[in-house]
């Protein structure tokens, strides 16, 4: 961009801060949609992003004040609570003290035009990051009370502090944020773009001092219900949140009492709303409420300590819309509902600690406003949409202008994507329009695309091993792709074609599995990021073939380390023990409402997670054999099924293939989408009755890129004609661009042969599911195009769209030096050691995790993830019977080792594999009938060792399928996972590959578990252990540096064991089996000791070895791959002798009773001898519940 | 005899409906699911059904709170219907989220129906750990009367969930259910002992894990019988010494009672 044009933009945005501090005055005496309002603001649009900001945060302090202040006896006495106990001390005020009106006969004050400006430069200029502040609040006691929140009143408050008011506005109200020069067809330039919201001020800026808001003049009366535990029963939630605050080191909160908030819109008299309160929201045995009226959008401070956490308008409320419904079912009138929670801290709380409380625990600025006050939100209202066609110039931009267009636009496509998109519009000699520009930097999102995986790779540097050279054209296809294709197996149905892979179950059945990751949206809001995560890998099961019901789900976590100190955590990121609750939760609420057992996971902990934690979810579906292909025809309508759109999402998937940033948390706010489950299982229901009448020819679910991909996906052939304004909306006001493009959850596209259609709309009407036709498929030539009421708004050219992505040759080094880690000492005894690692973030129990997912719904279980006498040890894999009734069962366990990432790229995933095999063999899993999956989470490839780790992760795939015989059915990239802190240090993941396995058996009841069964019966270790100890838990556990020595996997011999194993384990040769991973024999002997209640004596110089001398540390604690710890019965002897004869195997030991975990060197004194109590203890100990 | 025909009820949200149905059929009953707006239009279609069975799940994502809702649907468009199935000789079972339904919406306790008395004596509050939970627990039959359980049977079932702490009102309910013998079902460790946390997992007053009404016919609790109807149900059926997958006892006694 020439210096002219940014000289003329800045003067333009003085001027117009200035012509809009004029004006100001008169925006707020006005309503601010008026036409003058709305030509201010879009005046403003132009002058760039910060004048914008000025403007959206200037419209929303400037509501209109109210000309009269709602008289306070207008409030109806609250009726007496037929159930209120009379015990709860300090309960609000029956009649809270009323907004605090203007002076009397007065017109409201004006803001005065330098006040915005003071904020503006606060703002603007200065946010106050977050983590000092906080530091601040909770490492000292409490500041002098200056400006405690809602301190005293407004009469005390100094009303010259900065003040912040949160009036609400209902999304469509925002003023228009990005600020590209897109220009419209009718010359006016506006925006389209991003409906970006403006930086968010409950979270990052100074303390929300909140004055009592005197509510618009005519402000509704609402009925306010506000519901609380009686106190005799306590408030667990409130007692869960002290906890937390605690845990913060905020040891002056001496209690919290929690409430529930309702807000009823409508005309409700007050003795229905009393019936809607006491029939409808309260639990009347151990709950009490009280109703006031409040005025729409009133404030009202009710001193200290108190905390009210409203979503934002336009955010999914799912409790709302149920209460809505069930209001309606009792026969009353109600337009709406909002919800709330309030939180009241009891104690000497200063301002500073109760908005630490409020930030850090109660709500994330993302969808979640703050008031400390009592605030009743105004009823959510869209405004309506007009139609405006934007185009933006493409075709004159230098390279320069291109580039400045996609990362003004969060295209994130490069400069040869850029010129290609500029060479294809040139052709066509017209400009594109802002929706086809957009759809194409979905589609060819690194995300939807995978550009990395398809590039034609250069490499130099160690060779890679297995006899790869350094040109690999289209990585994904000479690798992953390749090996599957060479495997050939008959009993694979679908492999990366669909949503999901797809392969034989039974004779009528296949199953498919999916494992997403969703890391992005979770580094900002972990709960949402989770739960939308989980709730979009089951789509990919209900959209493959003609839709699969989701019959398990796994999740594997990486987090910072959960104890780091406030201190540490760098700016713009949320502690880990937050994300890792908020993660969690998300997972577990949404899952278990869908009625899909969690069965198998992990979590990690690496200091490099803080800023990217990683989230995959994957779902395994079941299906039947004939439905397992789609076949889309023209003519057939484009059904829209399930959840409403919205503005959640949007950008979703560019925003994922970017590195995140200190102030992505505020730019894409609006990437981060809210789910409802009962949607998605309502939809799930109807769904499996419409395919099995088989009413519809394709289905496909809305996941990253929304309509836009799923149509564009499912008409890739056809091509296909949409109606954008028939698309059901949650609230008015949208674009078409942002309709095309919104990542709303919850959504499924169907193609629907016209014939069927009445008969599929009664299966969802009957259901209370929504479906609507907004188009069909099949146009002449097979573009896709795009109308808002009858006008075309877009038209794009599939061939293109699908074909027209540059493919680009990256750049790939590892060039790296062998160092071996340096031999530790050699030690008497190693008890402390073992306990070390078992206590280890990695190793230890996850139990508290386990147990807040439902993990026997459906009625399948077989192995559970905790196993043992006292059900509480690490099981190896999951196994579950999908078909009622029949003994055919699948295997689910998974593998990844990101401490080997850095050091070894190659190993690490031939050990990745390794692992996911090994656990799914360990229970009785079959590896003729195993697919595996791919999840790469890696850096920025881009740079050159990022890419050159990739190149060799993704030949060690190729590698290590070929040699056990496993395919890889499906699979899926995260690359960028890179964090910039706000002193420009960049900080990436380390390289992270999860491998998942699926292994399909035929009797269930052969399984076995990893907990000792019974004292006496031998112990073998299968598999042969390396001295080297590069990345091993030993080393991490002691503080020992390690160099990059990781053991290298022996793929032939491992194979040899695998099928020894196997071949045991269907004799009924082992009663107990445990592969050896993080920490090693001593790990795996002490928890099959535990876990069976029992005891083990073991002889580590029994263990098969690579060669000799190997140091002791290394035998008790390394990681080498293909090992296994197996019990055998004593009349098994023999026989299991002879089917391992093959294999190295090692009898090492035996079962005892003594409850202790003794390993030892030949006869001599124990190395390790630890009470299976103490050994316990440390496992558990870590996270405790 | 007649194949005696159980209704599941599902609802959005309701998913324990598959299992349910299946654990009815391995008992001897024709199972049926059925979509509450299907009863909605027609509740005199409940006549044809002799065993009522309300799943677990999460209807209407248990939203205001669990069950609440589809217990305000019973409640406003079903109660008639309702009221006249559990007067005739016939049995309900609510498991997990079924069970706090019946609570909110009077068929347990005192197995009435009517949106002025429901849920005033006793409830399913949330769990003292204030979260969701899954783990396997004892229960011990305490009750003479109740239709699905021979009292003192000592058993093993899974647990699955976030509201399950059952609550009286107060000392005077809490009596009369005793003394009406509608305790049925408590949480008791492997020798049938009460125990504080985890043998009584989340708080229930009494040790309370399900509860009958004063004809033992209908019946509410918390654990899932239907998550054990194989021996591969049980979560140590790997250590060789589980001889019974005890939740067929529900649906085998129901069987018999509807069988005589």
């Amino acid at each position: 961009m020439s210096r002219f044009l940014t000289r003329l933009l800045l003067t333009s945005v003085v001027i117009l801060s200035m012509l809009l501090a004029a004006s100001l005055a008169e925006l707020a005496s006005t309503e601010i949609w008026d036409p003058h309002g709305i030509a201010l603001i879009l005046i403003a649009c132009l002058a760039g992003l910060t004048c914008v900001v000025i403007v959206a945060a200037a419209a929303r302090r400037l509501r209109p004040p109210p000309q009269v202040p709602p008289p306070a006896t207008d409030e109806p006495p609250p009726s007496p609570d037929p159930f209120a106990s009379p015990a709860p001390q300090a309960q609000p005020k029956k009649e809270p003290p009323m907004p605090q009106p203007p002076q009397e006969g007065q017109p409201a004050p004006e803001q005065p035009a330098d006040q915005a400006q003071a904020w503006m430069s606060e703002e603007g200029v200065q946010p106050v990051p977050i983590n000092e502040e906080e530091q601040r609040a909770l490492a000292e006691p409490p500041p002098p009370p200056v400006s405690q929140p809602g301190a005293a009143s407004a009469a005390s408050a100094p009303q010259a502090d900065p003040v912040e008011v949160e009036p609400p506005v209902p999304p469509a109200e925002q003023a228009p944020q990005t600020a590209e020069p897109w220009v419209s067809e009718e010359g006016v330039q506006e925006n389209v773009l991003a409906p970006t919201e403006a930086p968010e001020d409950t979270l990052r800026a100074a303390p929300a001092v909140v004055p009592t808001l005197p509510p618009p003049a005519d402000a509704a009366m609402i009925p306010r219900i506000e519901i609380r535990p009686r106190q005799q029963f306590g408030d667990p939630h409130a007692d869960g949140v002290l906890h937390q605050v605690r845990e913060l080191g905020i040891r002056s909160v001496a209690s919290i009492r929690s409430r529930r908030l309702f807000f009823l819109y409508g005309e409700l008299s007050d003795d229905q709303a009393h019936r809607v309160a006491r029939e409808l929201l309260i639990d009347p045995v151990v709950e009490e409420y009280e109703l006031t009226r409040m005025p729409e959008g009133s404030q009202v401070d009710q001193g200290a300590g108190v905390i009210e956490v409203h979503l934002k308008a336009g955010v999914m409320d799912p409790v709302a819309a149920s209460t809505e419904q069930a209001i309606r079912d009792m026969g009353l009138d109600c337009r709406s509902v909002r919800t709330a929670r309030r939180y009241e801290l009891a104690g000497d709380v200063s301002a500073d600690q109760c908005e630490a409380v409020a930030r850090r625990l109660l709500a994330n600025a993302v969808i979640e406003d703050v008031h400390f006050a009592a605030f009743t939100p105004a009823e959510m209202q869209g405004r309506g949409y007009e139609l405006k066609i934007t185009q933006v110039p493409i075709r004159d931009l230098d390279e320069e202008a291109l580039l400045q267009l996609s990362k003004d636009g969060h295209l994130f496509l490069n400069l040869t994507e850029m010129k290609a998109i500029q060479d294809h519009y040139r052709s066509l000699e017209r400009e594109p329009r802002d929706v086809e520009l957009e759809m194409i930097a979905q589609t060819w999102s690194e995300h939807c695309v995978h550009k990395t995986f398809r590039s034609d790779v250069s490499y130099s540097g160690r060779p890679i091993p297995g006899g790869w050279g350094n040109e690999i054209p289209n990585m994904i296809k000479s690798t992953i792709f390749a090996a599957t294709q060479k495997l050939n197996k008959p009993w694979c149905i679908s492999v990366f074609q669909d949503n999901a892979g797809v392969i034989e179950f039974d004779d009528n059945h296949a199953v498919c599995f999916k494992v997403e990751t969703h890391n992005h949206p979770s580094a900002i809001e972990p709960y949402g990021g989770a739960s939308t995560g989980i709730g979009g890998v089951i789509r990919d099961p209900m959209g493959t073939g003609m839709g699969a019901s989701p019959v398990a789900n796994t999740d594997v976590f990486c987090f910072g380390p959960p104890d780091m100190k406030l201190d540490d955590v760098p700016k713009g990121v949320l502690h880990p023990r937050r994300v890792m609750r908020g993660v969690v939760s998300g997972v577990r609420d949404y899952g278990n409402r869908m009625g899909i057992p969690t069965v198998n996971g992990a979590v990690y902990f690496d200091e490099r997670y803080l800023g990217n934690p990683l989230v995959f979810c994957g779902t395994i579906g079941l299906l039947p054999r004939e439905k397992c292909f789609k076949d889309p025809r023209a003519g057939d309508v484009v059904l829209v099924v399930g959840g409403r759109t919205g503005r959640d999402g949007i950008h979703g998937a560019t925003f994922s293939s970017g590195e995140l940033t200190h102030s992505h948390e505020t730019e894409f706010s609006h990437a981060v989408q809210i789910g409802n489950a009962i949607t998605e299982k309502k939809m799930l229901d109807t769904i499996i009755q419409a395919r099995d009448q088989g009413l519809y020819t394709a289905i496909t679910d809305c996941g990253a890129g929304g309509l836009s991909s799923a149509v564009g996906e499912m008409g890739s052939e056809l091509g296909a004609e949409v109606h954008l304004d028939r698309v059901p909306l949650k609230y008015n006001g949208l674009s078409y661009a942002e309709i095309w493009i919104s990542e709303a959850q919850e959504r499924m596209v169907l193609a629907v042969p016209q014939e069927n259609l009445d008969r599929i709309l009664k299966i969802f009407r009957d259901e209370g599911v929504e479906a609507t036709v907004i188009g069909h498929y099949g146009t002449p030539d097979r573009h896709l195009r795009l109308f808002y009421n009858g006008t075309e708004v877009g038209d794009v050219d599939l061939e293109f769209l699908n074909e027209g992505l540059p493919r680009p040759t990256k750049q790939a080094v590892w060039d790296v030096k062998a160092t071996p880690s340096p031999a530790p000492g050699v030690r008497d005894d190693y008890s402390d050691a073992l306990l070390k690692i078992l206590a280890e973030p990695n190793v230890a129990s996850k139990e508290w995790i386990v147990r807040q997912y439902d993990h026997e719904v459906q009625g399948g279980s077989v192995i559970k993830p905790l196993v043992g006498v006292s059900e509480d040890g690490p099981g190896d894999a999951a196994v579950l019977r999908p078909v009622l009734g029949s003994s055919k069962a699948v295997v689910i366990s998974c593998g990844m080792n990101p401490r080997l990432g850095d050091l070894d790229p190659y190993q690490s995933a031939l050990h990745a594999i390794d692992e996911a095999l090994r656990n799914a063999l360990a229970v009785g899993g079959t590896l003729e009938r195993t697919a595996i999956l791919d999840n790469f989470c890696w850096g920025n490839c881009n740079k050159l060792d990022r890419m050159g780790s990739l190149v060799n992760a993704a030949c060690a795939c190729h590698d290590a399928a070929i040699a056990y015989g496993t395919p890889f059915v499906s699979g899926k990239d995260s690359l960028n996972n890179e964090f910039q802190t706000d002193t420009g240090e960049t900080i990436a993941i380390p390289p992270t590959l999860l491998v998942s396995a699926i292994s399909v058996i035929d009797d269930a009841s052969k399984c076995v578990t990893a907990d000792a069964k019974e004292a006496g019966n031998y112990l073998f270790v299968l598999g042969r252990t390396a001295p080297e100890m590069g990345g091993s838990h030993f080393l991490l556990a002691e503080g020992l540096s390690t160099g990059n020595d990781v053991p290298a996997v022996d793929l032939a011999t491992n194979l040899k064991v695998m099928r020894a194993l196997e071949a045991a384990i269907r004799a009924g040769c082992v009663r107990a089996c445990h592969d050896l991973s993080e920490g090693g024999l001593a790990v795996a002997a002490a928890e099959m000791a535990f876990s069976g209640g029992l005891g083990v004596d073991i002889n580590i110089q029994a263990l098969p070895v690579r060669s000799m001398g190997v140091n002791p540390a290394a035998l008790l604690f390394g990681e080498s791959a293909g090992r296994f710890l197996v019990e055998v019965p004593q009349a098994k002897y023999g026989e299991f002798m002879r089917l391992v004869k093959d294999c190295p195997a090692g009898e090492v030991g035996r079962v005892t009773d003594t409850g202790r975990v003794v390993l030892r060197a030949s006869r001599g004194k124990p190395l390790v001898d630890v009470s299976i109590d103490a050994a316990k203890k440390a496992w558990q100990g870590t996270f405790g519940e | 005899m007649t194949q005696p025909k159980a209704l599941v009820l599902r609802a959005a949200g309701t998913n324990c409906d598959r299992e349910t149905e299946h654990a009815l059929q391995q008992a001897g009953f024709e199972a049926e699911r059925v979509h509450v707006f299907r009863l909605m239009d027609d509740p005199a279609a409940l006549k044809d059904y002799q065993f009522l069975v309300i799943p677990g799940g999460f209807s209407y994502g248990d939203d205001i709170a669990s069950g609440k809702i589809l217990a305000n649907q019973m409640l406003h468009r079903l109660a008639d219907a309702l009221n006249e199935f559990v007067s005739a000789d016939k049995l309900v079972l609510g498991i997990c989220n079924g069970f706090q339904i019946m609570v909110k919406s009077g068929l347990l306790p005192w197995a009435r129906v009517d949106a002025e008395q429901a849920h005033l004596d006793a409830t399913l509050a949330w769990n003292e750990c204030g979260h969701f939970i899954d783990r396997w627990v004892h229960l011990r039959a305490d009750s003479d009367k109740c239709a699905f359980l021979p009292k003192g049977e000592v058993i093993a079932l899974p647990i699955a969930h976030g509201e399950g702490r059952f609550v009286p009102r107060d000392q005077q309910v809490l009596q009369r259910l005793r003394d009406q013998d509608q305790i049925a079902l408590r949480y008791v460790d492997a020798k049938g002992d009460a125990g504080g946390y985890p043998v009584n997992p989340n708080g229930s007053v009494d040790d309370i894990a399900g509860i009958c009404d004063p004809t033992g016919r209908i019946m509410g609790l918390m654990p899932h019988p239907e998550r054990f109807v194989e021996i591969t149900h049980h979560p140590q059926w790997t250590r060789g010494h589980v001889r019974r997958a005890d939740g067929r006892l529900f649906f085998e006694c129901a069987y018999k009672y509807l069988g005589s």
